[in-house]
């Protein structure tokens, strides 16, 4: 079955579109099937209820959703990029 | 579409001499309003949102930038602004909002669809990425030099 991971930001529409295609491109290579729902901060717990593996997040989170949280910003900067693509997979390989 | 097609000849300004976040996005959200390209209230949900949910990006090298933006309801036509700022101005962490990012380039992006842009929104990250480009656009002299940069 796929992985769910949402991916926010403030907007739900700007820096989660670069996160969702750099997470969706990542799993491709790395064999693993995934579903990305982007939405904003706040719409995280409407979401949840459907259930979601994973939450990457290029703004802040202001509660604890009770699933792993990577914090995004590296799809924008660069920095530390790699890195939290493999902390994404490893969860997603759980 | 990369970025220059989006980027507006005249919302283009270099070394924007600012005292702080909110001088840069009236100026630069002002631009892009006159050019009709953002609703009249773009500026003030543009501020307000980035009171609440700043856009501050360390991007690891000598120059930070930010990319205030809003939803697309105060849109009406995808466009961006960009500018360069004559000295540092403080930006909040978009992930650590106590943080304060010194930023000298901001890109001020107007997205009239959601997800969409997509190649624009990664060519706007594919510059943020590449520090060589942001110090090249941190120096140009002129809104020239800032398209031929990007082109």
């Amino acid at each position: 079955m796929a992985k769910t991971v949402i991916v926010s930001c403030g907007t739900g529409i700007a820096t989660s579109t670069v996160a969702a295609i750099a997470i969706e491109e990542a799993c491709k290579e790395a064999g693993i099937d995934v579903v990305t729902k982007q939405c904003k901060g706040q719409e995280i717990p409407e979401l949840l209820k459907q259930g979601a593996d994973l939450i990457v997040t290029t703004s802040v989170m202001r509660f604890d959703p009770g699933i792993p949280v990577v914090k995004g910003l590296a799809f924008l900067t660069g920095v530390g990029k790699d890195a939290i693509v493999q902390e994404i997979l490893d969860h997603l390989r759980e | 579409m990369k970025i220059k097609d989006y980027l507006c000849d005249d919302a283009v300004i270099i070394g924007l001499d600012a005292r702080d976040s909110e001088q840069v996005i009236r100026t630069l959200g002002g631009k892009l309003r006159n050019l009709g390209y953002v609703k009249e209230n773009f500026v003030e949900a543009t501020l307000e949102r980035e009171a609440n949910l700043p856009t501050g990006l360390p991007l690891g090298g000598e120059y930070n930038a930010a990319i205030p933006h809003v939803d697309i309801e105060y849109v009406n036509q995808s466009a961006l602004g960009l500018a360069t700022l004559k000295q540092d101005v403080v930006f909040c962490n978009m992930v650590e909002n106590d943080v304060e990012v010194p930023c000298r380039l901001v890109i001020m992006l107007a997205l009239d669809q959601p997800k969409s842009q997509i190649e624009m929104l990664q060519s706007v990250a594919a510059v943020l990425q590449d520090q060589e480009i942001v110090k090249k656009l941190v120096s140009a002299e002129t809104a020239e030099e800032v398209f031929s940069i990007l082109s």
